[in-house]
């Protein structure tokens, strides 16, 4: 908000705390603090808030993070993009089909993989607006037609449907370790010798630090979290994103591209699923054809509670990635408290329907609406 | 919100409540059981049963976790979390050696007892340090399993797989194949989880290919359908049908010979054994000296009556 040095008596006067306190992320606040709170009444010390406990759950909260930013601004743009958990098998079959059936450089492969995925975000976004059809639809063919791709490849070419040597395939390249490698290890080995936090007992690596870095998959999610924020609320193109989901016409009207608009973020939205993928391969070093099933789903959740609106217009990136994390921490929180994990469900549902009454009421303060 | 609060913290108090447990001389252990099963896949209800029963016979805590869609990097996110919860022991399946060696690693560095059931290898067992393996050889199963088809006459075949992604599944079919002597090709069908779709893709492959004279299904995900499919298009008790796994439709199959045999690996075993070594292994230090191989068991007519009792539940 920029100072204005006169009163404009068309504009309603708002106390600044009132102002700082009504926003879209509202609700994923206060959403956080609740289960944060909740978590260290029952879950104190069970393992939760130690080192290896926080670090477990914020690695969760990262990979809905990733997801989540990129179906928070197609959402914002009046679009849903339902193929991102095919999208994620799809790139990591893509990544160990080029990088160890095929044997290419890793970099290469990890470049083409993301070449391919963009450029079928760009097909999908097309398709929605050449021909006007609900993007719910065309991007529910997708996740049969990738899903389907990414069994039958390996199949075909390996005769089985998991591809493994992926981290030995990675050796030695400089753009693998980017997205599967870790920072910060001097710290944390530190930290283990203090006896701050937990090291290893026995084995080839006793006395080592348990958590030895922060994995790159936090960093990716922190950066598309900041961009992603940067890009919605200090950017013309941001703007352009609002109007293209709040009134798509009227947008047209005065001059914006709207079409462009939604067809970026639908790539954007497979470059963030294409991120998602490349992490868990080079962290697990194989790619599986049934990774990311229902992935798509757990991103829009986030990015619900986050409180964004499903018919578009509405929402905020930080409010998705808070979303993310009360996920995140839900669902593991739940087992450090030795809840039986078949409830999972049961609080996903009951949170999920909280957090989305709470922004509704938010939001009508917000924007006046009834 | 303070009534999300509320609402939270009262389902909260009532989910933790059962688990409080009483000491009877011994210091409670916790141990957890970590499957890679989708919560679709009904033929974990009996490891489910199989901790629950050991868990109170020799009174320990044991929890049953997986990934709801059955997504392997999920399920070492899940092993991660066990580990980061310090357990006594934690008892896992290998369903991918490159995905779950890590985490099953770092748990056992860190100084807890992992015991590998069902899904895995002896070798690969030892390899990430675990005490043992539990389960049934998915190869030499096949193998056996096709050894004895072959005696029973079957020249062509299709092995019906409901988990094409899991590659150890896919070994049955493998061995079955070497057993009968036969290349595998495309005998193996990738028959998804869903019970129509199996039935529909089982009757158009024994339309397409009519000389088909044995059958092989994978578990009660693709066998119950397969039945169905076989009494609508009338092969049933005609074609030459063999199954891994029980379940209450398999054994009213074996009983009307429409099913020649079922191999079962006893998963109540691969689920009960874990606990109990690990309860011993940690109140008195004893372990057995081998890996336990809980099937293959071949279950005909004759041999029914108790697993008909307990399908479902311990069979």
């Amino acid at each position: 908000m920029s100072d204005t040095t006169q009163t404009d008596e068309r504009i309603k006067e708002t106390s600044r705390f009132r102002q700082a306190l009504i926003r879209p992320e509202l609700g994923g606040m206060v959403g956080t603090v609740a289960v944060f709170t909740l978590f260290a009444l029952f879950a104190w010390d069970s393992g939760m808030f130690a080192a290896q406990g926080v670090m477990n759950w914020s690695i969760i909260s990262a990979q809905f993070m990733i997801i989540a930013v990129g179906a928070c601004l197609l959402m914002i743009a009046g679009e849903f993009d339902l193929s991102v958990g095919s999208m994620i098998g799809f790139a990591g079959i893509m990544i160990a089909v080029f990088g160890v059936v095929l044997a290419w450089p890793m970099w290469i492969a990890i470049l083409v993989t993301f070449a391919i995925c963009c450029a079928l975000g760009a097909l999908n976004g097309f398709i929605v607006v050449r021909t006007g059809l609900p993007s719910f639809i065309v991007t529910l063919a997708f996740l049969f037609i990738l899903r389907g791709f990414t069994i039958y490849i390996p199949q075909t070419i390996e005769r089985k449907t998991i591809i493994g040597g992926i981290r030995d395939a990675a050796e030695g390249d400089w753009l693998a370790p980017i997205f599967g490698g870790k920072i910060g290890q001097p710290i944390f080995t530190w930290l283990g010798d203090a006896g701050i936090i937990g090291v290893y007992e026995r084995g080839t690596r006793a006395g080592q630090p348990v958590i030895d870095g922060i994995p790159m998959l936090i960093v990716w999610a922190i950066i598309l979290v900041i961009f992603g924020h940067i890009l919605l609320t200090r950017t013309r193109f941001g703007n352009w994103i609002f109007a293209a989901g709040g009134d798509a016409e009227a947008a047209r009207n005065s001059g914006v591209p709207v079409n462009y608009v939604k067809i970026m973020m639908f790539v954007f939205t497979a470059f963030c699923a294409t991120v998602f993928a490349v992490c868990q391969v080079m962290e697990f070093g194989s790619a599986g054809a049934d990774r990311g099933l229902l992935k798509e789903f757990e991103a829009i959740i986030a990015v619900v509670i986050g409180g964004a609106l499903l018919t578009g217009g509405y929402g905020s990136v930080l409010g998705a990635a808070l979303g993310a994390l009360i996920f995140g921490v839900v669902q593991q929180g739940l087992f450090f408290a030795g809840v039986e994990s078949s409830l999972f469900r049961v609080f996903l549902g009951v949170i999920l329907l909280a957090a989305v009454i709470l922004n509704t009421y938010i939001r009508r303060i917000i924007t006046g609406e009834r | 919100m303070t009534s999300l609060t509320k609402k939270l913290a009262l389902a909260a108090a009532l989910a933790v409540a059962p688990f409080t447990v009483q000491a009877d001389g011994h210091a409670t252990l916790n141990y957890v059981l970590v499957s890679h099963a989708p919560d679709s896949d009904s033929w974990w209800n009996t490891i489910k049963n199989g901790i629950a029963l050991a868990g109170e016979q020799v009174s320990v805590n044991v929890e049953y976790r997986n990934p709801p869609t059955g997504d392997i990097a999920d399920m070492a996110r899940i092993i991660e979390q066990a580990a980061a919860s310090s357990p006594d022991g934690i008892i896992t399946t290998l369903a991918d050696f490159d995905v779950l060696s890590g985490p099953i690693r770092d748990a056992v560095d860190q100084g807890i007892d992992v015991i590998i059931m069902n899904t895995g290898t002896p070798e690969q067992a030892r390899e990430v340090g675990a005490l043992m393996y539990v389960g049934q050889p998915e190869y030499d199963a096949g193998l056996a399993a096709g050894i004895r088809a072959k005696g029973e006459g079957v020249t062509k075949f299709l092995c019906v797989n409901h988990a094409i992604q899991q590659p150890t599944v896919g070994e049955r079919c493998r061995g079955y194949a070497d057993g009968l002597g036969i290349e595998l090709g495309d005998a193996m069908m990738d028959s998804g989880t869903d019970p129509a779709e199996i039935k529909n893709k089982v009757l158009a492959y024994l339309s397409a290919n009519p000389d088909v004279d044995g059958i092989l299904t994978l578990g009660p995900v693709s066998a119950d359908p397969t039945i169905a499919a076989l009494e609508e298009n009338g092969m049933a008790g005609d074609i030459h049908f063999g199954t891994f796994d029980l379940g209450e439709e398999i054994v009213k199959a074996i009983k009307g010979e429409v099913i020649n045999w079922g191999i079962d690996q006893q998963p109540f075993l691969q689920a009960y054994m874990p606990v109990v070594i690990l309860a011993n292994w940690d109140r008195y230090g004893v372990l057995p000296g081998n890996n336990i191989n809980s099937g293959p068991g071949f279950v005909t007519k004759d041999g029914l009556a108790k697993v008909e009792e307990f399908a479902g539940e311990y069979r």
